[in-house]
């Protein structure tokens, strides 16, 4: 390893650093873009003159989308169905990959299978579609977004191989201890378990705050959507007239798509520089258990 | 009781014991699968049942297995349908042409990432690139608009030199660039993660031996970095073969596409979500649906096959 770097091989540092730098220009760029314009006054945005930075320097976008309440309801749903859908997804995931991680459990022989088969076959959307709004008539309520996609079993997978790793021996102390099934879950396996049940919490939450697709196929009752759905709306303009109600509003419309974009974004771009190996780890060791 | 718990210290003996006895010893432990279980047979299962309207005429309310039988009515239907053929080749088009871009160039990312010698840089490089792989669909959409608008930045580009401006998003022409460069601009740094870590458990005596043999770090890389991560790249390629079908990313599609870009944009998906949600032609557009998801599993299967014989890893 100390012998001599060649000429070529310094050649293709400088080359292999040249092009990190415009991979990592080219990722973040529409990021400083969409900041740029959401600080940019809105004739300075429809005249196309913003590339990097705000033109124009205002807040009066912000201020305009902290006042309103739209605004903040679409917000709060969003908050709420990610809470909701975690604390669901990660407890149902759990109840089932705990038993499953148990080799003495016989009929595990069949349920198993009867997990990982619907990984490879899915109903389809349509039959989801006649189920959740035909038959279970979820369509306007919030399970319709919780409900579907709670378990994810590829997560389901991680967490069961998370706790057949678990020392046996630990159990079988508390229950000599006089702990029953249920105290050993609650009061052994759950406390060991902390890491995977962050990751599990991570990953549900990060898919429960970008989740459009439910919301689009079953509320339609405006008062019920999640912010995602509202950035659709705006970037489709289908909500152009009921944005530009107001003379205030119709000075921030160039600019309420991007500001809306970055607000949405952004809780999700704060955390995620601190949380980031648990997605890597669970992306890995979901690769090993397969 | 003394010989019971003898025959507890031997799993193999246990099997001799009646599963009524096994399911009442152990029922505390069955209880936990009630619920979650129960949420696989309503969600999961029940759409999967939910297919017989393929075959059947359903027309809406709440009798979600249908009124009547016609066979494969609908399948003789759809299969007749240039909207259907159309869709079925840009499918393949788009995911097969997302594919062949974003494989090598994960690959070599992974590769360029690999030969980074300062560790801030590299971890910088990977925190940021892995980044777009956790923002919304919707707002990647939003991006790719607002970049490739009239007045975007890609444009003002073109036109500062002297160039005619492109209405990206509503040319059909472009559609296929643009679900590509945007995919890959989601799933480049994500996508190097399994490479990574397969490379960091390349033994690094064998790069030491290399060097000694007259290697220079081109050499190494070809001779002992990808050999070292061929079981990896063998086992995401298959899977990804079988999975081009399947992961063709509807909602991405239904985000970007529009009434102009749809010649060259419609997939299998999103035509059962037209013809189906929107359309409200449920068993034409199941029939759709169950054919896409029969097709795909084939392939999975065919592809988890392969993987068990070439690579000793598999899904199942």
């Amino acid at each position: 390893m100390h012998i001599k770097a060649s000429k070529g091989y310094n050649v293709f540092r400088i080359i292999n650093t040249i092009v990190m730098i415009l991979v990592v220009f080219i990722t973040l760029y529409p990021f400083i873009y969409l900041i740029a314009q959401s600080f940019s006054s809105d004739v300075a945005v429809a005249a196309g003159k913003v590339t990097f930075f705000p033109v124009d320097f205002t807040t009066a976008t912000y201020k305009y989308l902290l006042k309103d309440n739209k605004f903040f309801r679409y917000y709060g749903n969003t908050i709420l169905y990610s809470a909701l859908g975690t604390v669901l997804s990660v407890a149902f995931t759990a109840l089932l990959a705990y038993p499953l991680s148990k080799e003495k459990l016989r009929l595990n022989k069949f349920f198993t299978p009867f997990v990982v088969f619907t990984m490879y076959f899915t109903g389809g959307l349509i039959p989801n579609y006649i189920l959740v709004t035909q038959w279970l008539h979820m369509g306007n309520t919030i399970w319709a977004v919780v409900l579907p996609g709670a378990i994810s079993t590829f997560n389901l997978l991680l967490m069961k191989s998370f706790f057949a790793g678990l020392p046996e021996t630990l159990e079988e102390a508390a229950s000599i201890d006089g702990l029953g099934v249920y105290g050993i879950f609650l009061k052994i396996v759950l406390p060991l378990s902390k890491p995977i049940i962050a990751t599990m919490s991570l990953f549900y939450l990060v898919g429960m705050w970008n989740e459009w697709f439910g919301p689009f196929l079953y509320l339609d009752d405006d008062a019920l959507k999640p912010i995602a759905l509202w950035v659709r709306q705006l970037v489709e303009g289908a909500n152009s007239v009921d944005v530009g109600s107001t003379a205030e509003a119709s000075s921030v419309q160039a600019t309420l798509k991007s500001a809306t974009m970055v607000l949405t974004s952004l809780p999700i771009i704060c955390v995620y520089p601190f949380v980031q190996k648990y997605f890597v780890q669970g992306m890995t060791m979901g690769a090993v258990k397969g | 009781m003394a010989k019971d718990k003898s025959k507890k210290l031997k799993p193999a003996k246990t099997k001799q014991e009646s599963l009524l006895h096994h399911v009442r010893k152990e029922w505390k432990l069955y209880t936990f699968l009630i619920l979650p279980i129960l949420y696989y047979v309503i969600f999961k299962y029940v759409p999967v049942i939910g297919n017989i309207i393929a075959f059947r005429r359903y027309k809406g309310g709440p009798n979600i297995l249908g009124q009547d039988w016609v066979g494969f009515r609908y399948f003789e239907q759809f299969l007749k349908d240039t909207n259907f053929w159309n869709a079925f080749w840009n499918t393949l088009r788009l995911s097969i042409g997302y594919l062949l871009v974003r494989f090598p160039a994960t690959l070599i990312f992974a590769l360029l990432i690999n030969e980074i010698r300062k560790t801030w840089w590299k971890k910088t490089v990977q925190t940021i690139s892995y980044l777009p792989h956790f923002i919304s669909l919707v707002v990647v959409c939003g991006m790719v608009k607002e970049v490739l608008s009239s007045t975007g930045p890609v444009n003002s580009l073109l036109s500062s030199f002297g160039m005619e401006k492109i209405a990206f998003m509503s040319e059909p022409g472009w559609f296929d660039f643009i679900y590509i460069a945007s995919g890959i601009w989601q799933a480049l740094g994500w996508g190097t993660i399994l490479y990574l870590t397969a490379m960091t458990n390349i033994n690094t005596e064998l790069y030491e031996a290399a060097g000694i043999d007259g290697a220079g770090k081109f050499k190494q890389a070809i001779h002992v970095t990808i050999p070292g991560i061929l079981p990896t790249i063998m086992t995401l390629l298959i899977m990804d073969i079988g999975n081009i079908i399947t992961a063709s990313n509807m909602q991405k599609i239904l985000l970007l596409y529009n009434p102009m870009t749809q010649s060259k944009a419609d997939i299998i998906d999103t035509l059962v979500y037209r013809m189906g949600i929107a359309g409200g032609n449920f068993s034409y557009a199941a029939a759709v649906g169950l054919f896409s998801a029969v097709i795909g599993l084939v392939l999975v299967t065919t592809a988890n096959t392969l993987s068990k014989k070439f690579t000793e890893t598999s899904l199942w």
